[in-house]
């Protein structure tokens, strides 16, 4: 990642809107091959940095460049337009085709016809959709409406991709197919991208580094694991500091249970994988059970790790305990869990969690 | 891309069709005759048989502007019509008086009528002049139609009810349409009312009607046409030979002759009667 | 009731027999009206879309203008397209008053507004975001005009006919500057309103009916086309 050139790069990025700032982003970098995931609520300003960084918007400062030269937000200048693609949240399709619309930004390069025909027809395929080719916009679901979307972006062979909360709109089982696809497409395009959303999952699938956003300014930015493992504050808590998430390498698969290596220790997880592969895990703070003693003879769990209680955080019925076996690891316990346990920060404790409580995928 | 030529092919048929339209005026515009004249000459059909016989021998392309006298004078004084034919004597003399006209020459009559309903409620058939079938209407309170639109025909009739000594404007069974002479007789046929109107037109439209001629042959009924060249003096713009070769075909022997004999198949009895060469003073002016 | 009757018979008979008069008179009026909403086609997207598109001091009161504009009424269009075509107008060196020409020119100001309003509506009404969607895939300014324009072409096509339907029906204005001259000028209000003067009802009816099935099938069109709907 180290040797990666920089593509985009923005310094002191102002927006201003109406009087008040609505961005301020001191420092912004995004590298080949790599994907940024900007996570925050509602009016982070997650999508104006997106526009911003389309050269869509012009910025009341700063400055954005683009393999160090200075981009310029004009309609006039296509050039910088062309190597990039955006995809809003709404899908805004013409009223054509799926062809059509897929062809649209390679019409708009003026690529001759039999280039767009082998373009469109790699794309469909790749995205799924390529039975879908001839049958009007209008007439789509929602997920292949979103599918033809991120096709007509991803058939101009992008170097940056900036999508905006691509997958908002639709339900929870498309949601997840087309997720997998669009990792899918990424890893194989090579291109870099930057993902606004406010689902985390779809960050950790997507991602390779975090920014979490609030109020126009960035509260966090790091790697995945290292968001997520240790939030700065509550509100990074609150929308990232959920979720144990970190990386590991597959040692031994067998009869759907995967041992897995995390920081020199083994894991036992319910999946599938083969051995020397890097993958992610996640598990819920929910499903991390704390004890005072090793609970090796009482319970089921095939994960139990010793280890020290780092911080506490209280959030009124729930709390977190931050804790560092060897790898960081967030439980939740209630307030009166908390009192029972008699633990503070610097405690030592068992952490343990079942097998099929650990979420696994493949990193791109 | 099927839909997106079709603002394509919709400038193509555009262009097409403006070379078509420029093409089909290609005449050269001093070929171009301004006719104003009043709409009983357009609606009795009597321009539709002399304009296409004199386009054929003069080469100029007429148009015929068919509006009330009134109108076609007010063109005339401003030089937006080449030549009139009109049918409003009193008018005609202040027009020519003022210069606007450099000639004007008798053309045709045929004359008015008073009609009304079959019923007559107002008791005029077979009165000998108009003054007292003008007063007898208006003693009735019966309904009478006026054209109202400064036209020959409303001149005349103003002029009429000044004989008649009878102020009309205001009263309620007087009615003014604003509407040419065609219309003006639906509209009195629809209200069973009565109205002066040119014999010509009475004629080509009475099948429908159901009004009767009530009063006819006072001398003060006689409507007689002028064809007025427009003074090119006055405005340079105006076409004068094509207004003179106009004015002089309308006086001209064939012409006259075909003035004289049209209607006679339609109607049994001419509609108009050439005049051309008389003297004023014979017709009464 | 046998005048009526008698009319309908008449026009069904010059209908059938494609009578040559009554038959130019028709082809007249398309012409004259289609190239005058062709005209306005140019002016009203053109200027549509300019003033949907673009920001500036006065944009709402110019809309507001246009809009009103759309009710212009023909006859007042013709008055004005008159005085300016008079010989002696600012005009008169062209000499084109009582020629189809100023029957264009005339229905041309009076389609223009409508099909520029509509337009306005129909590019403002398109998904806000649609327009840095069109340059985020790489699009130059006058692409992405023309891409906009491509999707309000249902509504724009709808504007396309409102503004036909307005001036093959209106006789105010080509009466005025035409001069309904046999042959020439003659078209189907025209002559109506003539014919109806000259007490010959059944070519009249003919004309009505002949106008009325125009009118009716661009509406059939017109509603049609709108009930398509935009995809997501």
């Amino acid at each position: 990642m180290s040797a990666a050139r920089e593509l985009l790069q923005a310094r002191g990025l102002v927006v201003r809107r109406g009087g008040a700032e609505v961005l301020t982003i001191p420092e912004f970098c995004l590298h080949e091959r790599e994907s940024v995931a900007l996570i925050g609520p509602n009016g982070a300003g997650k999508s104006t940095m997106l526009l911003a960084l389309a050269s869509l918007l012009k910025p009341s400062a700063g400055e954005i460049s683009f393999l160090g030269s200075p981009v310029i937000a004009s309609s006039g200048d296509t050039s910088y337009r062309r190597r990039i693609a955006m995809v809003f949240q709404e899908p805004l399709l013409f009223d054509a085709t799926v062809f059509d619309n897929v062809a649209s930004g390679l019409k708009i390069r003026g690529v001759p016809g039999d280039e767009i025909r082998r373009r469109v027809g790699e794309t469909l395929e790749r995205f799924r959709i390529d039975h879908l080719a001839g049958r009007s916009a209008r007439r789509l679901s929602g997920g292949e409406v979103q599918r033809t979307s991120l096709a007509r972006a991803f058939a101009t062979k992008p170097e940056v991709v900036l999508l905006d909360e691509p997958f908002t709109a639709l339900d929870p089982p498309t949601r997840h197919g087309l997720m997998l696809d669009l990792a899918e497409v990424m890893r194989e395009s090579g291109c870099a991208a930057v993902i606004s959303t406010h689902d985390q999952m779809e960050a950790l699938r997507l991602a390779d580094r975090m920014i979490v956003m609030q109020g126009g300014r960035v509260v966090q930015s790091g790697t995945t694991s290292e968001v997520t493992a240790n939030p700065v504050n509550e509100f990074a808590a609150s929308f990232v500091g959920m979720e144990n998430v970190f990386s590991g390498v597959v040692v031994s698969a067998g009869e759907g249970v995967l041992v897995l290596d995390v920081a020199g220790q083994h894991l036992e997880v319910v999946g599938s994988g083969t051995p020397g592969e890097r993958v992610v895990l996640c598990a819920h703070p929910e499903h991390v059970v704390v004890t005072t003693v090793d609970p090796h003879h009482r319970t089921s769990a095939r994960n139990v790790f010793p280890g020290k209680v780092s911080r506490v955080l209280q959030f009124g019925a729930v709390n977190k305990l931050y804790l560092d076996c060897g790898f960081p690891l967030v439980a939740s316990v209630t307030s009166h869990a908390l009192q029972d346990l008699g633990v503070a920060a610097g405690s030592r404790v068992f952490a343990s969690f079942k097998a099929t409580s650990v979420h696994i995928f493949r990193k791109g | 891309m099927k839909r997106l030529n079709t603002l394509t092919l919709l400038m193509a048929a555009a262009a097409l069709l403006g070379a078509f339209l420029t093409a089909s005026p290609a005449k050269a515009a001093s070929k171009n005759l301004i006719l104003a004249t009043t709409t009983s000459t357009q609606d009795s059909g009597l321009l539709d048989v002399l304009i296409p016989v004199f386009e054929k021998e003069s080469g100029y392309m007429v148009k015929t502007i068919a509006v009330g006298s009134g109108q076609a004078m007010a063109m005339g004084e401003k030089g937006e019509a080449d030549v009139l034919l009109v049918h409003s004597p009193e008018a005609e003399k202040k027009f020519m008086d003022k210069g606007a006209g450099s000639s004007r020459r008798l053309v045709m009559h045929n004359d008015f009528v008073i009609v009304g309903p079959a019923g007559d409620p107002a008791k005029i058939r077979g009165e000998k002049t108009s003054a007292e079938a003008f007063k007898k209407i208006a003693q009735s309170g019966s309904i009478f139609l006026s054209r109202g639109d400064n036209s020959g025909t409303h001149a005349k009739e103003k002029g009429l009810w000044k004989g008649a000594a009878v102020t009309p404007e205001g009263q309620k069974w007087y009615q003014q349409t604003g509407l040419g002479m065609g219309q003006t007789l639906n509209v009195t046929a629809e209200k069973k009312g009565y109205t002066l109107t040119d014999r010509a037109t009475y004629l080509a439209l009475k099948k429908g009607l159901g009004l009767e001629i009530l009063v006819e042959g006072d001398a003060k009924l006689l409507n007689i046409y002028h064809v007025i060249e427009v003074n090119t003096a006055k405005w340079p713009k105006v076409n004068g030979p094509a207004g003179k070769a106009f004015a002089d075909f309308m006086v001209s022997k064939k012409a006259q002759e075909m003035i004289g004999k049209f209607g006679v198949d339609k109607f049994g009895a001419p509609l108009f009667f050439p005049d051309a060469g008389k003297k004023p003073e014979s017709m009464g002016l | 009731m046998d005048l009526i009757l008698d009319g309908f018979r008449m026009a069904w008979h010059l209908l059938v027999t494609l009578d040559k008069e009554v038959l130019g008179v028709t082809l007249l009026s398309l012409k004259v009206s289609g190239l005058a909403t062709l005209i306005s086609l140019l002016i009203g997207v053109v200027g549509g879309t300019v003033i949907a598109l673009a920001e500036f001091p006065g944009k709402r009161i110019l809309v507001s203008v246009v809009n009103t504009s759309m009710g212009l009424p023909p006859v007042v269009v013709g008055l004005f397209v008159t005085i300016m075509l008079w010989r002696n107008g600012p005009f008169g060196e062209w000499e084109i008053l009582y020629t189809p020409a100023a029957m264009v020119i005339a229905q041309t100001v009076i389609a223009s507004p409508i099909v520029m309003g509509i337009s306005i509506a129909a590019i403002q009404n398109l998904p806000p975001n649609l327009r840095l969607q069109i340059l985020a895939l790489g699009a130059s300014r006058p692409q992405m005009v023309w891409l906009l324009v491509r999707e309000a072409r249902l509504p724009l096509l709808a504007a396309i006919m409102a503004g036909f339907g307005g001036v093959i029906s209106e006789v105010g204005a080509s009466i005025m500057v035409g001069g309904n001259i046999k042959g020439y000028t003659r078209v189907l209000t025209t002559a109506t309103v003539m014919e109806t003067g000259k007490g010959n009802f059944d070519t009249a009816i003919a004309l009505g009916i002949i106008l009325l099935l125009i009118c009716f099938a661009i509406n059939y069109l017109l509603t049609l086309v709108q009930q398509r709907e935009r995809p997501r």
